[in-house]
């Protein structure tokens, strides 16, 4: 198991390394924490609220995130395959599963460095007022599951293709419809010819209902656990697209 | 070291590979031939556990592949063909992470990489992107990966491609000295190649093995003597095969 471990690590070392020794690691996180800042105070009413909380910074995330997440997580397993690099990669000793996991981790783990370095808005609501902290972690750890649901999508979409576009196209519709089946206005639209009971059956499985819970400071087992089975569930059928292709 | 039995792959109806089988033993280097599209590298990928047999079986060190993959992986130095690498990487830091990769830490890693990095004359380019490399040189990065764990067999898909002829004397003489101690099989269009550095051959057509024995036996075939009439004779180039399907 420590051995599993290992080579994860390793990979994780190298897609972090390729992030920030190409140009794209330092594009996005000026592209998202100006984009972030702007939402937030330009758009959000982050001044109009009147209220000590980052609900303005964290109401824009899923809709920031639908083009910036496919955006960093396009290339995982295209760019492997346009440069042949898979084929080195799947005949070093790991299981496919290990290099599926790992180049997901590593990308997760630079969004959430990008999440981390959105603290300067953190620290104005605290300079300003005062805020409930507890609440602006839990909105984090909700914006960081967030952030690794789109991934896992857009994992499995560049798994699909050698062509980066169409991986950053497909993962941009698959995560839109995940926020669409909860986005109110268009719920309530729904709710006009169908039955509330199917909306809402609906509803549970879009992104926002579950991100909703974590902004209100409430750490649900059943939101954690529907992110987490998102993103397993990608993962597995990034796994299996890449057999697939293998067996030919 | 490597038996292949009764292998064949298919890809939709066309079958690429058909009912191959072959034995390298330590100590031999076996010469891949074939015209463009006979199957050498599905063959290849196949006994490195890239992509699964159709049918039939490859055993490496008495391991199956598809029943214990990751340890026939720890066995294998791999050079894929056109020989892909992390372009964006240094060439140091591919190494690094190649030779990790194969469990290499510490004083190992750093003795493996100094081994490899003289092996395949990379001292000159350590530093530099891989993207900045000439074709040579990125050609020996990857043979370099391939070596770093010092595997006790060498899967080559064309490694003497895109190299100078000073560079390909290199790398056969290479593969000569390493095919003492290891069992090695290298695919090559370079019919001088195979009388340079390998103890055997095999050519291959449209999936199937048409001939198989020393470099010597196989030019005493020919009623010239030469091993490049002898291929001619027995493979069909790609325009006439298309003409008989």
């Amino acid at each position: 198991m420590r051995n599993h471990w290992a080579a994860i690590g390793t990979i994780v070392k190298r897609e972090l390394a390729a992030y920030f020794e190409s140009p794209v690691a330092y594009v996005f996180l000026v592209i998202f924490l100006l984009l972030a800042g702007f939402f937030t105070f330009a758009f959000g009413g982050f001044f109009e609220r009147g209220e000590a909380s980052l609900a303005a910074f964290f109401n824009w995330l899923p809709w920031l995130f639908l083009f910036l997440v496919p955006a960093a997580g396009m290339r995982l397993w295209s760019e492997e395959r346009r440069l042949g690099t898979i084929e080195l990669l799947l005949t070093m000793p790991v299981a496919d599963w290990q290099a599926i996991v790992g180049k997901f981790l590593a990308s997760w783990l630079f969004l959430i460095v990008a999440l981390v370095l959105s603290f300067p808005i953190v620290v104005t609501v605290n300079v300003l007022g005062d805020p409930d902290n507890g609440v602006i972690a839990s909105g984090y750890v909700g914006a960081a599951l967030l952030a690794g649901t789109y991934l896992a999508i857009s994992c499995m979409t560049s798994a699909l293709t050698r062509n980066q576009v169409i991986a950053f196209i497909l993962a941009v519709v698959l995560c839109l419809l995940l926020i669409l089946v909860g986005f109110s206005p268009l719920t309530d639209l729904l709710a006009r010819w169908a039955s509330p009971w199917l909306v809402e059956a609906v509803a549970k499985f879009s992104v926002l209902t579950h991100y909703d819970g974590f902004q209100k400071g409430v750490l649900d087992s059943r939101d954690l656990l529907y992110f987490l089975s998102v993103m397993a569930f990608a993962l597995f059928a990034t796994g299996v697209v890449i057999r697939n292709q293998r067996a030919g | 070291m490597i038996r292949v039995e009764n292998l064949s792959k298919s890809f939709g109806p066309k079958r690429a590979v058909d009912g191959v089988s072959f034995e390298v033993g330590k100590g031999e280097v076996l010469g891949f031939l074939g015209p463009n599209g006979a199957g050498k590298s599905t063959t290849m990928r196949m006994i490195t556990g890239f992509i699964p047999p159709t049918a039939g079986a490859v055993s490496v060190c008495g391991l199956d592949v598809q029943e214990n993959p990751i340890e026939v992986k720890r066995r294998i130095g791999y050079l894929p063909e056109a020989a892909p690498s992390y372009t964006e990487m240094s060439v140091l830091s591919f190494l690094k992470f190649a030779a990790e990769m194969r469990g290499l830490r510490g004083e190992e890693r750093r003795n493996a990489i100094r081994r490899v990095v003289g092996l395949c004359h990379l001292e000159s380019v350590l530093g530099q992107t891989i993207d900045t490399l000439s074709k040579g040189f990125r050609h020996r990065t990857c043979l370099a990966q391939a070596l770093v764990h010092d595997p006790e067999v060498l899967i080559l898909d064309e490694p003497t491609d895109g190299l100078d002829p000073n560079q390909k004397h290199e790398v056969r003489t290479l593969i000569r000295e390493m095919g003492q101690s290891k069992a090695i099989i290298f695919s090559t269009h370079i019919l001088e190649e195979v009388e340079a550095a390998c103890t055997r051959a095999i050519i291959i057509d449209r999936g199937r093995i048409v001939a198989n024995g020393t470099p010597a036996e196989l030019k005493a075939r020919a009623p010239s003597g030469k091993l490049e009439d002898f291929f001619r004779s027995i493979t069909r180039s790609d325009v006439q095969a298309e003409a008989i399907a």
